[in-house]
């Protein structure tokens, strides 16, 4: 990787931590509305993964999207907007913190059904093998939702039928409130994939390089046409699944050992130990607080939709369905 | 035009319109391979293929979030689901998915599928293979449904939901598939979206009714007819986006209707048809409104219990002379 590369790896992260902190704020005072789960914590899973795609990649997640929104290169101003409901947001307003989405950088949304996503996931990679396009679907989900149905359903479909799917599970230790070996036969997540005949492989997720290392290996063998490949990336949320979570059910201690591992505390360390000066990296935060003050002032002063939008986007534009007041 | 029978209508209209766009595929279990459980999917796979036409696992989550994903993506799937009973299993991704991805993204995606499934009883299948359920998922903004009651109204009617660019519900009756009637062979024979037909004018009774219950409904009209009753049947065709506009204008020249529906009563299609007549056409009421439909009980077994559960001739004959 090239200097600049390295270094947009760092300024993804960092906008992606900053963007959090300001949104945990507007939050509070009630800017934002609805349900809003952090990825403060994760920053080097999907930074790290996603870096490793081709632009014709598709890329979709659950509702814990906004991290994968910055690594997909969303623009902060329509993120913001759309999660205060304006009518310039990414989907108009229309969808809110947790489905955010943007198809002209494939990023495909933002899904707050849990495991539902998954299913849409072999769609998505189905078209893109029966165009034969060599383009993949990197599908993102928590390590939660490998206990519903549409995990295993969408996991035997894309083996039976082959399809360009990487299926990420982010394994955070925590499905909302309660901790994964409670609720899961086994808690190495990869396991399950092996039951439909899955390569999979495992890392740590708080180290951006080795997420990246680990996806460019299974993207590569997803676009050789060998099939559909599971990643286990190994990752850890800071705050809880959703705001007002006070997280009762884990301890301080545990924070704090995932905190001493903090993936952009580590790459920042890494970046400096290969020569890179704190001045480069202070000059990112500072561009990087100075994007965020921009789309919040933007996203403050854009309109609210207007009322009659409520009838627009249900039916295809003319169609005979369309709904009118 | 030619006489066809219900399935060979719907496997006509599929391989023409795939014949005409190549984004169309179609999946499902046992569509490819054995052409289908009701043979509505004969000869798909040996002319389009395996790579359009393929058989899935026994997954409708999947089937229809494929389908979503694949919509979303450019191609026009047509997914069967083998009996509206088991879209149970996949009700998450029509009613979250299939109906709410263009709208709740701003528009920024389209979900051009067309649900293929199965309804109603009449087969001895017991209670959870029998249900005529179609009218829950015409409750949802972003869905169309739709169900055909001849073999002609099934091919227009498949056609213009494979051109909608919407997710559309169509909804087969499982005794209906050997039924015969003309279906025409132009290729650009579609019918109108939202759209319903009228199957019989009279001039005393309104019947209003759709898929199976058309043909019970014109059985009973032609015994009345003896009698000198005229009934006016209008098949609906479409659940979502209703059109009764001509139930209406036939309300205001009968003064009286009868809603015939397979399923339950209770929060089922008449109720939202009667609702909609009596505020329409309040002035032109000359007698309380009258369902027909199934008797509230999980559908038993045993073929004579299952026949007095169903509405048949005789209910639709009684619901008629209710209202005169």
């Amino acid at each position: 990787m090239d200097k600049a590369e390295l270094l947009n790896l760092y300024e993804q992260m960092v906008t992606i931590r900053l963007m959090e902190e300001k949104c945990e704020e507007l939050y509070q005072k009630g800017k934002i509305g609805g349900f809003m789960h952090l990825y403060i914590g994760q920053e080097a899973a999907g930074v790290g993964a996603v870096s490793a795609r081709q632009p014709h990649d598709n890329v979709i997640t659950a509702y814990r999207d906004h991290g994968l929104a910055i690594a997909c290169g969303l623009e902060p101003r329509l993120i913001m907007a759309e999660m205060f409901g304006k009518a310039t947001g990414c989907c108009k307003g229309k969808g809110g913190s947790m489905h955010l989405a943007d198809i002209t950088k494939k990023f495909w949304g933002g899904h707050a059904i849990v495991g539902a996503h998954i299913a849409l996931a072999t769609g998505l990679a189905f078209a893109d093998k029966y165009r034969q396009s060599d383009a993949v679907t990197l599908c993102f989900f928590g390590d939660g939702a490998t206990n519903i149905s549409y995990f295993h359903e969408a996991l035997n479909l894309a083996a039976a039928w082959d399809l360009p799917c990487v299926f990420i599970c982010e394994n955070n230790k925590y499905g909302m409130w309660t901790p994964i070996e409670k609720v899961s036969g086994v808690t190495e997540m990869r396991q399950k994939a092996t039951a439909y005949g899955m390569p999979s492989d495992v890392c740590d997720g708080m180290e951006v390089l080795a997420v990246r290392a680990v996806t460019e290996k299974a993207i590569t063998h997803v676009r050789s046409g060998q099939g559909p490949y599971f990643l286990e990336i190994l990752t850890y949320r800071y705050r809880g699944h959703s705001m007002g979570d006070q997280r009762p059910y884990r301890t301080q201690a545990e924070i704090h050992k995932w905190q001493a591992e903090d993936p952009i505390g580590q790459f920042e360390n890494y970046l400096l130990k290969q020569g890179f000066l704190a001045a480069e990296m202070d000059a990112i935060d500072d561009r990087v607080k100075h994007l965020l003050d921009d789309a919040i002032k933007f996203a403050d002063e854009s309109p609210f939709p207007a009322q009659t939008e409520i009838w627009t986007d249900i039916y295809a534009p003319g169609s005979p369905a369309a709904i009118h007041n | 035009m030619a006489i066809t029978t219900m399935a060979k209508a719907i496997a006509q209209a599929m391989a023409e319109e795939m014949e005409r766009d190549s984004r169309i595929v179609v999946w499902g279990e046992e569509v490819a391979a054995a052409g289908g459980t009701y043979g509505a999917t004969q000869g798909l796979q040996e002319k389009f293929g395996p790579t359009r036409v393929l058989d899935t696992p026994i997954s409708e989550g999947v089937i229809v979030g494929a389908a979503v994903g694949a919509a979303m993506n450019g191609l026009r799937p047509i997914a069967e689901i083998m009996g509206i009973n088991f879209a149970f299993l996949a009700m998450d991704q029509i009613i979250n998915h299939a109906a709410k991805v263009r709208s709740m993204f701003g528009g920024q995606f389209e979900c051009p599928i067309v649900i293929r499934t199965t309804s109603g009883g009449g087969r001895q299948l017991g209670a959870t293979h029998s249900q005529t359920v179609e009218h829950l998922f015409a409750h949802f903004p972003g869905l169309l449904v739709v169900a055909p009651s001849t073999p002609g109204d099934a091919k227009g009617l498949l056609k213009a939901a494979i051109r909608s660019d919407d997710p559309v519900m169509f909804v087969e009756h499982a005794t209906m598939y050997s039924d015969k009637g003309e279906a025409p062979e132009d290729v650009n024979y579609v019918l109108p979206i939202g759209k319903s037909d009228v199957k019989r004018s009279g001039k005393d009774v309104t019947i209003v009714t759709y898929s199976k219950m058309v043909s019970i409904s014109l059985r009973a009209a032609q015994q009345l007819s003896a009698e000198g009753i005229e009934c006016e049947i209008i098949d609906l065709r479409w659940l979502r986006p209703l059109d009764l506009e001509p139930v209406y204008e036939s309300f205001k020249k009968t003064n009286r209707a009868v809603i015939v529906e397979e399923g339950y009563a209770t929060y089922g299609l008449s109720a939202e048809i009667a609702t909609r007549i009596y505020a329409e056409c309040f002035d032109y009421l000359d007698a309380p409104i009258e369902r027909v439909s199934q008797k509230e009980v999980p559908l038993p077994y045993s073929g004579p219990l299952e026949k007095y559960a169903l509405p048949k001739v005789e209910d639709v004959i009684a619901g008629v002379k209710r209202v005169l």
